[in-house]
């Protein structure tokens, strides 16, 4: 399965949402994922893609990690895939 | 000062899943202790339990919720519903501002802390679920509560070793009694049934393999229990008000600490605290009927709260009944006088006295009325709820029949 569609299955999940109701520019506020349902995103995203991501809940403007549409996380794991990996 | 009342009840044991389910087996003596059946039994030599079976937490919570509820947290909301179902209350404006929740707990979120730990020590994850902090913390059961419900009064959690509820719903009795709230939810909740709860308990060597025979001459030790028991304490008026149903009246209560030792009971400080709670209550010990014992099972706990009731009691001490109904439900730790004063209300409000079940042998050292094996029929306009907690902090209700 491709990041994109593995991300968006994470995101949906968390959201209660349908996978096809997630689109790439769908933004986490924007799917109803509220501060601690974005820490559970990520902590899934590590779990599924086995890296660490920078993510930092106190200030997540501030991160290492653009949370701020799902394109974004995608890109952001690719990246951290490439140099975790 | 104001009357004090409970208007609400509900519980989860190894008994039942609600309150008329406890009081039924309460009644017919029923052994909810069994086998223990989770990870790892076969690395204890402890292997028997008061655990709660049959519970499907996906019946009551989303996975959203499960997400962030303990065990210990799940029991307590489960009966937290029925309490305040029964109490027909609903939580807005002023009453909502004012209501606040006071839990017991001395394990907290103790299957969390053992299954994380296990993640990180034995299978050597480095990461861990997000929630494992809002999980583990003792107050989380208080503050889920308090969500669920909108109570926005004064919540917090205390934990006292095995005396925990009972510190808890005295406190919140104090609350309502003093005006500073009309309207507590109070009880306590426990889940220390895992392997690592019940290892660290195993390395006491107080425990029991067989059964939990309180106040028997062949006693050997406690038997662990889990669960949950959650009150609605209202202010009388209050309820008589708005023609609330109420199961009794807590009218006192004591609190003492032994100041002497870190495990071993005081009868000193078991008899300042029952002595405390009618002096509390103004009530004189002739008109006590039924105690619920600490009643561990234990040969110094047994020995020394019998010896307390009889220094109390004198010649009345051989008028009342005292019974242990830790011999059916298992000893629920930070829960346990929560679980008890079920028994407490079923002797005030329908005249039943819950037995202590596998009492084989007459002890000299317990000769009092222990209502072995059998509940009795009485009428009981008084009772006592006691609990004795390791590091001698004891906590003593008093309650009277409406």
């Amino acid at each position: 399965m491709d990041i994109e569609r593995q991300v968006i299955e994470i995101i949906a999940e968390q959201a209660m949402i349908p996978p096809e109701d997630v689109h790439l520019d769908s933004t986490p506020e924007s799917l109803g994922i509220d501060s601690l349902g974005l820490v559970e995103s990520i902590f899934a995203i590590e779990e599924t893609f086995d890296i660490s991501v920078p993510f930092n809940a106190n200030n997540p403007e501030e991160s290492d990690f653009d949370i701020s549409s799902v394109a974004q996380i995608v890109a952001g794991i690719k990246r951290l895939k490439a140099e975790q990996g | 000062m104001h009357r004090v009342v409970i208007t609400g009840a509900g519980t989860i044991n190894a008994l039942a899943s609600n309150v008329p389910g406890t009081m039924q087996a309460m009644r017919d003596g029923v052994c909810g202790i069994g086998p223990l059946d989770f990870r790892d039994t076969d690395r204890l030599s402890i292997r028997i339990g008061g655990q709660v079976h049959g519970f499907t937490p996906e019946n009551h919570f989303n996975r959203q919720q499960l997400s962030l509820y303990d065990r210990f947290t799940q029991f307590a909301l489960v009966a937290a519903r029925e309490a305040i179902v029964q109490s027909g209350l609903t939580f807005d404006d002023e009453l909502a501002m004012r209501t606040g929740v006071i839990l017991g707990t001395a394990g907290g979120g103790i299957g969390t802390s053992d299954d994380n730990y296990r993640a990180v020590y034995e299978e050597g994850k480095n990461r861990v679920h997000p929630f494992v902090v809002p999980r583990l913390m003792n107050s989380a059961a208080a503050s889920h509560i308090s969500m669920e419900w909108n109570l926005q009064g004064p919540s917090f959690t205390v934990s006292t070793a095995c005396a925990s509820s009972n510190h808890a719903m005295a406190q919140a009795f104090a609350f309502v009694r003093s005006g500073v709230s009309p309207v507590m939810i109070t009880g306590g909740s426990e889940s220390m049934l895992c392997f690592g709860g019940v290892k660290a308990w195993e390395g006491l060597r107080v425990m029991s393999r067989d059964a939990c025979r309180p106040f028997s001459a062949n006693r050997n030790g406690m038997v662990q229990g889990e669960g949950a028991g959650i009150f609605v304490f209202e202010e009388y008026e209050h309820a008589k008000a708005r023609g609330a149903d109420i199961l009794c009246e807590v009218s006192g209560f004591s609190m003492t600490s032994d100041a002497s030792d870190i495990v071993m009971p005081s009868r000193d400080g078991a008899v300042r605290a029952m002595r405390g709670a009618l002096q509390n209550a103004g009530i004189d010990r002739s008109e006590v009927g039924y105690i619920n014992a600490h009643g561990t099972g234990t040969a110094a706990n047994d020995r020394t709260e019998c010896a307390a009731v009889r220094e109390i009691f004198g010649s009345h001490a051989d008028a009342l009944m005292i019974s242990s109904t830790k011999s059916m439900h298992g000893h629920a730790i930070g829960a346990t006088g929560a679980v008890e004063l079920l028994a407490c209300i079923m002797a005030l409000r329908d005249g039943v006295v819950a037995p202590t079940i596998g009492h084989e042998q007459h002890d000299p050292e317990c000769d009092l009325d222990v209502v072995p094996n059998e509940a009795r029929e009485a009428r009981v306009t008084v009772a006592l709820s006691n609990a004795f907690a390791f590091g001698g902090m004891n906590a003593v209700l008093a309650l009277r029949a409406v």
